[in-house]
């Protein structure tokens, strides 16, 4: 009774919010705007360098945005390895070996690059693109990773350095060299746009890759000294 | 009322769900399971308003879309965080500081030496 007590006023406090927002949407959903941005994307499609609407929004016209969330990445990927316990993110300790996995990774891990590249590529007019590319990328790392594979480019390194960097670095490069140019800062200019565009893609997938393993290796899992890890605490 | 609406509601109570889990549950990893569930009725909301009145609409799915690896990152650091503090206290919930309560079990001692 006590504790239906304790959470009565937490439950006011949910239910009063879920009503406001469902109002607020309701009252977005019925007014009429007279901005058509689907329209006016379709419109100015052809200058941004690529067919695919998604990827023109978030390598063109917002590409402000996307330099900020790989900025954000690529400072979670150095928080998280600094709070690592572990000296080194490759260690032979940390690495688990399983024999089924590693032989079902002998025939996966180069389908996974593979998929990863094509949805790298088809980014440009169809679904995909380097979220995607890289989300399947740090998931094969993942994989090498539980199926004991060495990865020795995440030794602390100009490896480990470069891939958490690279995407940041390139995308900074072409916004600050656009602006030099007299242009405004990230745009780009249109005859170079597509091969910018992909230059960009192709670096942003391996840092997202990058950043995604090296959480996931920063927090390791062979405690097997400590028995309280893992358990009910 | 389109179905489209009907996500962008079900993202609503989404919101609802993950704040009320937010602050009842204790537990870090659920905390952080249930803040996780907030920003996806944040994404259903964004995604499902915006292309109720002319269908999908780019620009709020690219958001979303950002969102999401964003998310996916500062989650992975929130767990990184989290076993990092299990692994200094011992304790799965953060302290009150209100209340002087005995431990769960005494703080281990902190070995900074890795393992080798």
């Amino acid at each position: 009774m006590k504790r239906i007590l304790t959470l009565l006023p937490a439950t006011a406090v949910c239910l009063a919010f879920v009503s406001g927002l469902a109002y607020s949407i309701w009252q977005i959903a019925i007014t009429t705007t007279s901005v058509d941005l689907p329209g006016l994307l379709g419109e100015n499609l052809d200058q941004s360098g690529v067919e695919n609407p998604v990827t023109a929004v978030l390598l063109n016209f917002r590409s402000y945005d996307t330099l900020l969330e790989i900025g954000v990445l690529v400072i979670a990927g150095i928080a998280g390895i600094s709070v690592a316990r572990t000296s080194s993110l490759e260690d032979p300790e940390l690495r688990t070996s399983d024999t089924l996995l590693y032989a079902l990774q002998r025939w996966l891990i180069p389908l996974m690059l593979l998929l990863a590249g094509y949805l790298l590529w088809a980014g440009s007019d169809r679904p995909g693109g380097a979220f995607q590319a890289g989300a399947v990328l740090a998931a094969s790392g993942v994989l090498m990773r539980l199926g004991g594979i060495p990865m020795d480019f995440l030794r602390p390194g100009i490896m480990l350095r470069l891939g958490l960097s690279l995407g940041f670095a390139v995308f900074l490069l072409v916004a600050v060299t656009s602006a030099l140019h007299g242009g405004e800062f990230l745009a780009y200019p249109p005859e170079l746009a597509k091969t910018l565009i992909v230059v960009i893609e192709t670096v942003l997938t391996l840092s997202i890759a990058m950043v995604l393993l090296a959480l996931f290796v920063s927090a390791p899992v062979n405690n097997a000294e400590e028995p309280e890890e893992g358990g009910s605490g | 009322m389109t179905p489209s609406l009907l996500y962008a509601f079900a993202g609503a109570a989404l919101c609802g769900i993950g704040l009320f889990g937010f602050i009842v549950i204790s537990h870090l990893l659920r905390k952080l399971l249930a803040f996780n569930l907030m920003g996806s009725g944040v994404f259903l909301v964004l995604v499902g308003l915006a292309q109720h009145r002319s269908g999908p609409d780019p620009v709020p799915q690219a958001l979303v879309l950002t969102g999401i690896v964003v998310a996916i990152a500062a989650t992975a650091l929130a767990v990184v965080l989290i076993r990092r503090y299990f692994h200094l206290s011992g304790k799965t919930a953060l302290e009150d500081p209100a209340r002087d309560t005995l431990p769960h079990q005494g703080p281990r001692e902190v070995r900074e030496a890795p393992r080798e």
